[in-house]
This record gives structure tokens, C-alpha cells and sequence, in this order.
């Protein structure tokens, strides 16, 4: 067990890193070079001020007309995505790693608040599926993968959470933990969790082509 | 054009006619338009209710016409206007009608030497071409894209040689149009027939066909190539061997092709009104060598010099060793020639003129609503309120200006022949 | 407002098309697999790619589409939805379907989204859904299914340059027509035909010629009465208008917008102003061009939204009287989102009209009208399915009449079509008229 706890908490944790900044590499870059085959258009619309201008009012809760009219929704994803991000970087047990192994250590949350934050990210996470199941527009667009991305995405806040409380079994749960959270990163180059590298493009091109060309906003 | 040898090209200003004049005579004047030697000077003018005439150098012409439209002088100086008389369209020449009538006459066109002169009419809604007053024996149930041949006397268009109503999109899409020359269809149908051309010996006809809704090649005389291709622009006859070149789109990129092969050996954004120098050996075109950047490639090979909006216009030299063109860059419009920007920018030029030894450049300019001619890039001192395109002496030592001084009230129409060192310094 | 919605595609489906049927009794599935990989492969790229893989499936979109809104919220018209009966399967399926799929998505890709872009401004990422839909009905036209209306306007398009199979001559002899019957009220007026070097060249499409002449007529008479110079042509390349730009056949899209601005560059103008019609400018400004590789029209085109704005406010326009009466205005997808004219609009409808009332949503959110993005010319089988996939803009037209509005401006020949059906469908008893018209009634003109 030990053993298996140092295989993935040593070389898998290369591993998993390696995949998620190589792989996020690899998608911008494969996707410029097709784009710059096939589309163009895309680099000779792109507009740096425009772009920003729209990805500000995006990221900005309520920022949006369809953030305003989703009040709770845009709350509930802005809290799940800034905790998303936030947690797992500020996390003392995590950083307590990151002491470990580089002797590099930052400021970090208090346990009862990781805990706190934790669940309001485990809350999301079953709103989300519980909107996937109930609203009919949602349902219709819904196929397995986006449950299992759901759970991929839940899964480290779940078992950290557990392993924490040393609930019971925690020391494998540790270990599910870890491993859970090294799927999560290998996954966001290779599957629909890579809108987080496209977001600023997609979003950018949209927003130069209403701000520059179009003389609109897109939001 | 037409015999520039035998135009009066003494260095002098000539007072043509005193167009502010017109005012007085006439209810109401249109556009005046000035005949290429610059000896007459033009206008549809109104004379009477409901009543038109032109007038040509200070006299109205003696008949009278209930619509009178479409004014253009030909190579040769005479002056066409397309006119109407009780609802009976026909042209006048000079003042005199042509015997025959139609329901509607339009897009009056001229051989190089002007003596023939073509128009498309359509009489009890058939439609055909008439060439100096003799219609076209057959009639069409539609005309389009009349074509002339350089001499004048060959006539080519796109007509309907299948009857397909609105809303037959199947049979529509098994060809129902063709080409027609001097009234005789091509044996073969296509989906569409555009733009034309024909031989420099006015005996061949090529045109822009499309044989399926995706298909399309060139046909010469009925014939298409055997390559297709997912779009073709208008096609040139070789002066040199009578080939057939064309701008063809391959895989999302234009090139240029000859007979159905592949000729120039590079590929571009964009790849439009090509033509060949004078004797035939060397071909221009205008091209964008990268999405939204334009410019010239003579044989393939592009101008480092681009424009953003847009080129357009481009010429050869007589020599066939230099082009120039329009180019308009944020807006602003200028003439490039070789390769070089003139320095000067204006808010419209018209097409380049070359001397008749390639040695200089003039074009029409304007400039907050007056033109001037530019020679080489430097601007004639005067401006005009009006003016016609610039013609060089054919010892290419002088230009012929014409213009209308004057400001918004009144103006004088003068016809001014210059040495080109008066404007070029 | 009580119609049952359609509830699912089966009631559609039932829909009769010649230019649909047959084209699908031609197909096998060896010819669609072909055709669809050949355009997956040789036209999109990182867009298409990226759009589909970005997608979360969180439906934020769905709100956006009046089609989705009209339908009692039934998922298949959401943006996403549509993409997912569409895109997503052919890629799933990597282009082996059968024909009676390619049926279902050319009526879905032709008639069931406007291409109004509306989605894009509710889905968090941008994803242009106009544009994957775009790509369906591009495969279809490969594939030789697209609606007979459809279809047989590209053909008039391809025949004659123009949307309404007008020959040369009947264009220019409207005009004659329509300058003789002006000239009765205002003497002077011309309608200067081919005058070279005139500021602007003044561009309509064919339905003005064919059913609403008066637009020229009252073009032509506030062109006159503002002094400007304008021109235009006696050739081909008037019509702005641009169908195959939605059926799919981007080259037919590309000859039509070069004749268009080659005309306007023969012509020498400085400006191509044109009429008040939405798709058109699309297609001028920034779709058509951009196939013939200008980043920007060659030559600048001005709405005439924006062109009764320039006139107003420079006071080449007075105002006589304002109109009575309240007014509410349709914002059109096409120069809204795709052009940010509707403060200008205001602008002009505040200093010709008496009272003007609000839609909501507008501006940029406006709802689509319906009829756009070539709907309307799928023709008379789709009627029902357009005016019954827009409830919503019923609903909207009646809370402003509510609050008092009697009149519709509408300054889109589509969304003018697509609201003269809503008001009488849903009997709102509303007048609708274009901008022009009410700046004709109401200007200063020479006594
Ligand atoms: C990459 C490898 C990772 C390692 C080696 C790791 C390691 C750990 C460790 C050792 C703990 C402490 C358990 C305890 O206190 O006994 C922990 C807790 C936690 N981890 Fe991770 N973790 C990883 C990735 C992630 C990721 C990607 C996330 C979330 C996105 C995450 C979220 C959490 C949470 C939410 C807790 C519990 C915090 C609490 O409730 O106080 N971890 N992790
Ligand atoms: C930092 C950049 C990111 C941005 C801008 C972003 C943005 C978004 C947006 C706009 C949505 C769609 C609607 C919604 O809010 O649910 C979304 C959904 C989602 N995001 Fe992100 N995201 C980012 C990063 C991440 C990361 C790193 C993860 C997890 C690894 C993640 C997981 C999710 C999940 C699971 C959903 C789907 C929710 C559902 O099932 O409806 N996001 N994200
Ligand atoms: S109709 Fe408009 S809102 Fe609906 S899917 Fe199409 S583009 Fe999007
Ligand atoms: S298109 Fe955008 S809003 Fe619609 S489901 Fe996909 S990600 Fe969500
Ligand atoms: S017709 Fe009008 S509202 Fe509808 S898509 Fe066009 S511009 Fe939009």
C-alpha cells in the first residue's frame, strides 16, 4: 500500500502535470496551425481589444445579460469554477507537498474554510446533474460523457474531502484521492473540460467579430 | 483609339462651350459627357414637358424624344443616345434614329474603331442584339451579358435556349442556357453561361460555364474544357496563339489555367481580370496574395506591393513592359505602377493611361470634388469641376485635357493641349 | 396567441418540398459519406473543431432562440439541439447516414434556424451555432437537397444576377417608370442611371422591383430632396440580395457580391448605399466579400439606417411633422447584431415619430423575426412552421401594442415579410411600415 501510495504520489504526479501543461500545449498549437490552414479568417478578425472586452464581461459575474437572467446559475457556476481553481492551489495539505518535494510553500487557506469551500464545490457539482436530469433543454443535449466528466470533476473534492475526515478507509482513499485528481488534469486537454484552453478564443473571436466588424456587443 | 493622329494637338486652350449657358436654354441638363478627341462636349436636356433632346456644343440636336438616356460617344466621336418616341425605343447617331423600333433598347457598345455599334433590344418580349440598325434574325426569351468581338462586327450574349419556368430547379439544373453568336446558340446547354470573350480574330468565342450546380470550366465555342472546377472567372484569348486562359479555383485557391491545364505554377487568395500585354507574351492579373491584401502578378509573380481595400483597373503598357492599376488603401485611392505607389492619394482616380511610348502615366484624379489630371504622380496645377479621361499625342510629348472650369453655377467647357513637362516639371 | 405549438418534428416532417424529396430520392449513402467528408475536409477546420469540442452541453443558449421559446421549450429547436441532431451525429457517425437523416437536417439547417446569431451572445463560449448551421446546409446544397423556393431563387440569382429572375431591361425600365411617376410630385427629380463618378451608387434588391416599387419611388425621392448624388446602374450587380449565400453555394455568393462591388468600382462611387434589407448587408459586409478574400467591402456600404441617420442629422432631411401615432421597431438581426445601427435607428425613429415604444428584449437582443436568414424564401410550405416558430415575437409585438404602439417599423424586407404574417396570424392589428416610408410621409419636400 505504502508503495502503491508513492507510485502515485511521486512519478504519477509528473505524469498527470506533464499530460496537463503538455497537453494544453499540444491542443494550442495543433488547433493555430489548423487554423491557420483552414480558418483564416480567425487571425485576420482577431482583435486583442475587442476580445478582451468580451471575455472581461463573461468572466464577470452578472457581467452578462444571460448571467443576469440566470441569477442563481451564474452564482452557482462562478462559486464552483473560482473554487475549482482556487482550492486545490491554497490547500494546505497540498502545499504542504509542494514543501516536501521543492521546499516551496505559499499562502494557503484555513481547513475549516477548504472544508466549507469543498462542499459548496460538491453542492455544484450535484446541481449540475441534478439540472442535466431535470431540465428538458439540458437532458436533450446530455450524453454519458458529460456524467462521467461531471464525476471526473468531482471526484478529487469527494475524496479529499473524506480522506480529511478520516472517514473510513481514508488511507485508500487517499490514494483514490490522489489518482482522481491526476485523472482530472490528464482529462482537461482530451475532453470537453478543455474549454477552459478555449474559452478565451472562442469567446475573443466572437467578441472581436460583434466588436470590431460588427460594431456590437456579445453579451 | 480611334485614329488620335489625326486630333488637333497643337499646344493651345480651346473654349469648346460655355456649359453654364445651357442653363438658360434648357429646363433641366443632365451630366454632360465629352467625346474622346474632347471636340464636343454633351447633355441630355430637358426642352419641353415631357420632352428631351441632346445637346451637343451649345445646340440641341433638332429632334425631340420623350425619354432620351444612356449617352456615350464612341471611339470615332460620334454620339449615341438611347432614345424613345411614343414609347418606340431605337438609337440615335448624331441626332438621326435608327429605322427599326423595339420595346426597349440598352447597353450600347462599341468596336474599338467605332464603327459598329451594338445594342440589346427586345421587341414583344423577344430579345436580341441589333448592330448598326440590323437585329439579330432569331430572338431569345431573355439576353444578357452582351459581348462584342475588338472589331465590333461579332456579337455574343447568354441566352435561354431551353424553356424553364420559376420553380423547375430540376430541369433548370440540366442546362437550359447557352451562348449565342450573332443569334446562333452553341449546340451545347449549360446550367449558367457568364462573362465572355472573344478571339483577337473575332472567331472564336470562350465563356464562364457552369455544366452542374458545382461544376464549372470555360467552353470555347460550345466545347468545355475537360477539367472542372469549383468556380472560373472570365476567360482571355491569347493575341499571340489563340489559347484560352482562365482563372480557376482548385482546393480553395485561384491559379490560372490554359486550355484546361494548369499554367501558372502558384496558387493565391484571389486571381481575377487577367490579361496579356499587347503582343501577347506576357500576362497580368490581379490578385490577392494572402487573404485581404491585393495587388498585380505579371506571369505569376506578384508585386511585393499591396493594397488593403482594393486594386482594380489594371492596364498594360503598349510595349507590354510595365502595368499600373488602381489601388485603394484605407480609403484612400492611388495609382501603383510596377510595383510603386504614386506618392499622392486622392479621394477617387480613374483608370491609367500610358503614353503611347510606355514611358508615362496619367490619370483622372479627385480631390475634395475637383479633378485633375496626374501625370507620373505629380498633379496638374489646375482643377476642374469636370473632367474627361487624359489622352497623350501619340509622340507622347503632350496631353490632352478636358475639362469644365468653373464652380457649382456656372462653367466653360475647354479642350487644352499641353506638354507633359508643363505637368511633370 | 392560443395556437398549439408544433410539438415535434413529426407534423413537419409531413411537409411536402419537391426541391427536398427529390433531391433525397437521389441519394445513397456512399454519395452522402462522400460528399459530407469532402466538405468536412476541404472547407472547415479549427472552427468547426474547437465550437464542437468546447461545447458543454449546459443548454445557456437554448433561451436565445425564438425557435426554442415559440415551441413550449421543447429542446430540439434550442441552438444546441439543433447542432446536436446535426453536427454532432454526422461526426459521430463520421458521414455514413442515410438520406432520410439528410432530410432532417436540411429542414432543420434551412428552415428551423435564421442564422440571426442571437445564441452566440447567450452561450458563455461564443459558439457561432449560425455558423455549424451554415455547414449543414452547405452539405446539403452539395448534396442537391435544399427547399424548392430556395433553390429556384439561387437559380434566378445564378440566371440573372438578381433574386426575382428580372431581365436587364425590366430593371431599367422600373426605374424610368418609377422616376416618370416621381417626377409628377417632385418636377426636377432624376433617377441618374450610370452617372460615373457620382458620390453613391444606390443598390436595392429585386422584390423592390417586382412588389414594392414605391421604395425606389420614395428612395428617389428622399435622395433628391437631400441633394445627394447618387447613381444607379444599368447592369447587373444592383441587386445586393444574396440567397445563395444560405442555400449553401458560396461560389454562386461570391460571382453575385463581385458584380455587386465591381459594379459600384465601374461606377466610381464612393459609397454603395443600400435599402433597407438585412441579409443583404450581411452578405455585402461581412460573408460574401470574405470569400472573394476582401477583408472589408471594397467599397464602403452604408445601411440606409444609417444612411437616414447621416441625412437627419445633417439636416439635408426636415422633418415636416413628426408622424402621430405610437411606433415600436424591429430591430433586425442584421444590422443589430450584425451592424450595431439600432442607436442610429432610434435616432431616426425619435426624430420622425411622435412616440415610440420599446420592444423587449431589443437592440442586440432583439428577437429574430423569423423569416430571415432565407427561412422566408423556403417559401409557402414553411409558412405556418415560420409564423408558428415565432410566437414569441407575437408576444412581444403585442405587449408593446399594450403599452400603446400601433405602428411596426421594420427596416428588413425579410423581417418585414416575417412580421406581416405574425400580425395577421396572431391578429394583432398592427400597421407595418419601413423606415423609408414614414420619412417619406413626413419630410420637408419642395412644394
Ligand atoms: C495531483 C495530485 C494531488 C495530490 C498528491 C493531492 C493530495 C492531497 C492530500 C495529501 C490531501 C490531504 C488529505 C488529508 O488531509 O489527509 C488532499 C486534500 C484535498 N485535495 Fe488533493 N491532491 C491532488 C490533487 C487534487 C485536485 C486536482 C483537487 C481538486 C481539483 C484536489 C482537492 C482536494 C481537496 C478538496 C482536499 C480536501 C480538503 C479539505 O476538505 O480540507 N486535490 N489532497
Ligand atoms: C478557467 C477557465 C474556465 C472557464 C472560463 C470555464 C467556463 C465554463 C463555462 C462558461 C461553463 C458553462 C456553463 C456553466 O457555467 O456550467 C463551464 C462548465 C463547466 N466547467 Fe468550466 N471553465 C473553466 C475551467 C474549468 C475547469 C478547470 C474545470 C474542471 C476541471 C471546469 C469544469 C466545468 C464543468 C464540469 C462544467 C459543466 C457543468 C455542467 O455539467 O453543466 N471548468 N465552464
Ligand atoms: S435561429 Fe438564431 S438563435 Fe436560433 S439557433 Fe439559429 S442563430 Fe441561434
Ligand atoms: S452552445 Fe454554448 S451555451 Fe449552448 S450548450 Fe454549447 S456551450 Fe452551452
Ligand atoms: S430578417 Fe430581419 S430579423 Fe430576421 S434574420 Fe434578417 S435581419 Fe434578422
Amino acid at each position: 500500500m505504502h508503495d502503491i501510495y508513492n507510485f502515485v504520489s511521486g512519478p504519477l504526479v509528473w505524469v498527470s502535470f506533464i499530460i496537463f501543461f503538455g497537453g494544453i500545449l499540444y491542443r494550442l498549437i495543433s488547433m493555430a496551425v489548423l487554423a491557420k490552414k483552414k480558418d483564416v479568417i480567425v487571425y485576420e478578425y482577431m482583435s486583442l481589444q475587442y476580445g478582451l472586452r468580451s471575455i472581461l464581461h463573461w468572466i464577470i459575474p452578472f457581467g452578462t445579460v444571460k448571467w443576469q437572467k440566470n441569477p442563481i446559475f451564474t452564482i452557482v457556476t462562478f462559486t464552483f469554477h473560482i473554487c475549482l481553481i482556487f482550492i486545490p492551489i491554497f490547500l494546505f495539505a497540498h502545499i504542504i507537498l509542494w514543501k516536501e518535494s521543492w521546499d516551496i510553500s505559499w499562502w494557503y487557506i484555513s481547513d475549516i474554510a477548504a472544508d466549507v469551500l469543498t462542499i459548496v464545490v460538491i453542492a455544484s457539482c450535484i446541481f449540475f446533474l441534478v439540472r442535466r436530469i431535470v431540465l428538458p433543454d439540458v437532458k436533450y443535449l446530455t450524453s454519458i460523457s458529460d456524467y462521467v466528466i461531471l464525476g471526473i470533476v468531482a471526484a478529487p473534492f469527494i475524496t479529499g474531502f473524506w480522506t480529511y475526515h478520516q472517514w473510513p478507509g481514508f488511507r485508500i482513499m487517499g490514494i483514490i484521492h490522489i489518482l482522481s485528481g491526476e485523472i482530472m488534469l490528464a482529462a482537461i486537454p482530451f475532453t470537453r473540460l478543455s474549454h477552459m484552453i478555449f474559452f478565451p478564443f472562442t469567446r475573443g473571436y466572437m467578441g472581436s467579430e460583434f466588436g470590431a466588424v460588427r460594431h456590437a456587443k456579445d453579451w | 483609339m480611334h485614329n488620335i493622329s489625326s486630333w488637333a494637338w497643337e499646344i493651345g486652350k480651346k473654349l469648346i462651350a460655355d456649359t453654364g449657358k445651357w442653363k438658360d436654354m434648357f429646363e433641366n441638363i443632365e451630366e454632360p459627357y465629352v467625346s474622346p478627341d474632347g471636340e464636343k462636349i454633351a447633355a441630355v436636356v430637358k426642352t419641353g414637358e415631357m420632352e428631351f433632346s441632346v445637346c451637343e456644343n451649345d445646340a440641341p440636336w433638332e429632334r425631340r424624344f420623350d425619354k432620351v438616356w444612356y449617352l456615350k460617344f464612341g471611339p470615332d466621336n460620334r454620339l449615341t443616345a438611347l432614345v424613345s418616341d411614343t414609347g418606340a425605343w431605337t438609337v440615335a447617331v448624331d441626332g438621326d434614329v435608327w429605322e427599326n423600333t423595339f420595346d426597349f433598347v440598352w447597353n450600347t457598345k462599341f468596336g474599338t474603331d467605332g464603327k459598329n455599334i451594338t445594342v440589346a433590344a427586345q421587341k414583344e418580349m423577344e430579345y436580341f442584339a441589333v448592330t448598326n440598325d440590323i437585329p439579330w434574325e432569331t430572338g431569345f426569351s431573355s439576353l444578357s451579358n452582351l459581348t462584342i468581338s475588338r472589331d465590333g462586327k461579332r456579337v455574343a450574349g447568354v441566352v435561354p435556349t431551353v424553356d424553364v419556368s420559376e420553380g423547375e430547379i430540376f430541369k433548370f439544373q440540366e442546362g437550359c442556357y447557352s451562348a449565342v453568336v450573332d443569334g446562333k446558340p452553341w449546340d451545347t446547354n449549360f446550367v449558367n453561361v457568364w462573362d465572355m470573350a472573344f478571339s483577337h480574330d473575332s472567331e472564336h468565342v470562350a465563356a464562364e460555364v457552369r455544366t452542374s450546380l458545382y461544376d464549372y470550366t470555360i467552353a470555347v465555342d460550345g466545347v468545355p474544357w475537360d477539367k472542372i472546377y469549383t468556380s472560373v472567372w472570365m476567360p482571355q484569348f491569347s493575341p499571340a496563339n489563340g489559347s484560352v486562359t482562365a482563372p480557376v479555383r482548385i482546393a480553395g485557391k485561384w491559379t490560372l489555367a490554359r486550355d484546361g491545364n494548369p499554367f501558372w505554377n502558384r496558387s493565391f487568395a484571389q486571381l481575377w481580370h487577367h490579361m496579356y500585354s499587347p503582343d501577347g507574351k506576357k500576362i497580368a492579373a490581379i490578385v490577392a496574395p494572402k487573404f485581404g491584401r491585393w495587388t498585380v502578378a505579371v506571369d505569376g509573380k506578384p508585386w511585393s506591393l499591396t493594397f488593403g481595400d482594393l486594386v482594380t483597373e489594371a492596364v498594360f503598357s503598349p510595349d507590354g513592359n510595365r502595368v499600373a492599376c488602381i489601388g485603394k488603401e484605407d480609403g484612400k485611392w492611388t495609382i501603383a505602377v510596377d510595383g510603386k505607389a504614386w506618392g499622392g492619394v486622392y479621394d477617387m482616380v480613374w483608370q491609367p493611361v500610358f503614353s503611347p511610348d510606355s514611358r508615362s502615366v496619367a490619370a483622372k484624379a479627385e480631390k475634395n470634388g475637383r479633378y485633375t489630371i496626374v501625370i507620373d504622380g505629380k498633379p496638374f496645377k489646375d482643377s476642374y469641376k469636370a473632367l474627361g479621361d487624359p489622352v497623350f499625342s501619340p509622340d507622347s510629348e503632350k496631353i490632352l485635357i478636358k475639362g469644365i472650369e468653373g464652380d457649382a453655377d456656372g462653367g466653360k467647357y475647354y479642350r487644352q493641349v499641353l506638354p507633359i513637362t508643363d505637368i511633370t516639371g | 396567441m392560443a395556437e398549439p405549438a408544433i410539438k415535434n418534428s413529426e407534423q413537419i416532417d409531413k411537409i411536402v418540398d419537391e426541391g427536398i424529396d427529390t433531391g433525397i430520392a437521389r441519394l445513397t449513402p456512399e454519395k452522402i459519406e462522400q460528399v459530407i467528408n469532402k466538405v468536412l475536409k476541404t472547407e472547415t477546420g479549427a472552427r468547426l473543431k474547437t465550437y464542437v469540442e468546447t461545447c458543454v452541453h449546459c443548454g445557456l443558449c437554448s433561451e436565445a432562440c425564438h425557435y426554442y421559446l415559440s415551441h413550449d421549450n421543447d429542446p430540439k429547436f434550442s441552438p444546441a439541439g439543433k447542432v446536436k441532431q446535426t453536427i454532432w451525429e454526422i461526426l459521430k457517425k463520421k458521414g455514413k447516414v442515410d438520406p432520410e437523416f439528410i432530410r432532417r437536417i436540411s429542414r432543420i439547417a434551412s428552415t428551423e434556424c435564421n442564422l440571426c446569431r442571437r445564441c452566440a451572445m447567450y452561450c458563455p463560449f461564443g459558439i457561432d451555432v449560425a455558423y455549424l448551421i451554415t455547414i449543414v446546409r452547405r452539405i446539403c446544397h452539395m448534396l442537391g437537397v435544399t427547399p424548392l423556393y430556395q433553390q429556384d431563387t439561387a437559380h434566378s440569382h445564378s440566371a440573372n444576377l438578381n433574386q426575382m429572375w428580372v431581365k436587364e431591361d425590366e430593371y431599367i425600365d422600373t426605374l424610368q417608370w418609377q422616376e416618370e411617376e416621381a417626377q409628377d410630385e417632385i418636377p426636377y427629380l432624376r433617377i441618374p442611371v450610370e452617372k460615373e463618378g457620382a458620390e453613391i451608387f444606390y443598390s436595392v434588391i429585386a422584390p423592390e422591383l417586382k412588389f414594392r416599387a414605391q421604395l425606389i419611388y420614395q428612395a428617389a425621392v428622399i435622395l433628391n430632396v437631400a441633394g445627394v448624388d447618387f447613381t444607379m446602374p444599368a447592369t447587373p450587380g444592383w441587386d445586393n440580395s444574396d440567397l445563395c449565400m444560405f442555400t449553401g453555394d458560396n461560389e454562386m455568393m461570391g460571382r453575385l457580391k463581385k458584380a455587386h462591388f465591381e459594379t459600384a468600382m465601374r461606377l466610381k462611387v464612393k459609397r454603395i448605399v443600400m435599402g433597407e434589407c438585412g441579409h443583404a448587408f450581411r452578405s455585402v459586409y461581412d460573408v460574401g466579400n470574405r470569400w472573394l478574400a476582401w477583408k472589408m467591402p471594397p467599397i464602403p456600404v452604408i445601411h440606409a439606417v444609417e444612411f437616414y441617420y447621416e441625412l437627419i442629422k445633417e439636416g439635408k432631411i426636415k422633418i415636416a411633422k413628426k408622424y402621430e401615432g405610437a411606433v415600436t421597431f424591429q430591430d433586425p438581426c442584421n444590422i443589430s447584431r450584425g451592424r450595431g445601427l439600432h442607436e442610429m435607428a432610434r435616432y431616426v425613429v425619435n426624430a420622425t415619430c411622435e412616440e415610440f415604444i420599446e420592444m423587449h428584449p431589443n437592440r442586440e437582443h432583439n428577437y429574430c423575426c423569423c423569416a430571415g436568414g432565407g427561412v422566408i424564401n423556403a417559401g409557402p410550405p414553411y409558412k405556418m412552421k415560420r409564423i408558428k416558430g415565432n410566437r414569441i415575437k407575437a408576444e412581444q409585438l403585442f405587449a408593446a401594442k399594450a403599452r400603446g404602439a400601433k405602428v411596426v417599423i421594420a427596416p428588413c424586407h425579410n423581417c418585414h415579410g416575417g412580421i406581416e404574417d405574425i400580425i395577421h396570424h396572431y391578429g394583432l392589428d398592427m400597421e407595418l411600415y419601413f423606415l423609408g416610408d414614414i420619412i417619406y410621409k413626413i419630410m420637408e419636400k419642395p412644394v
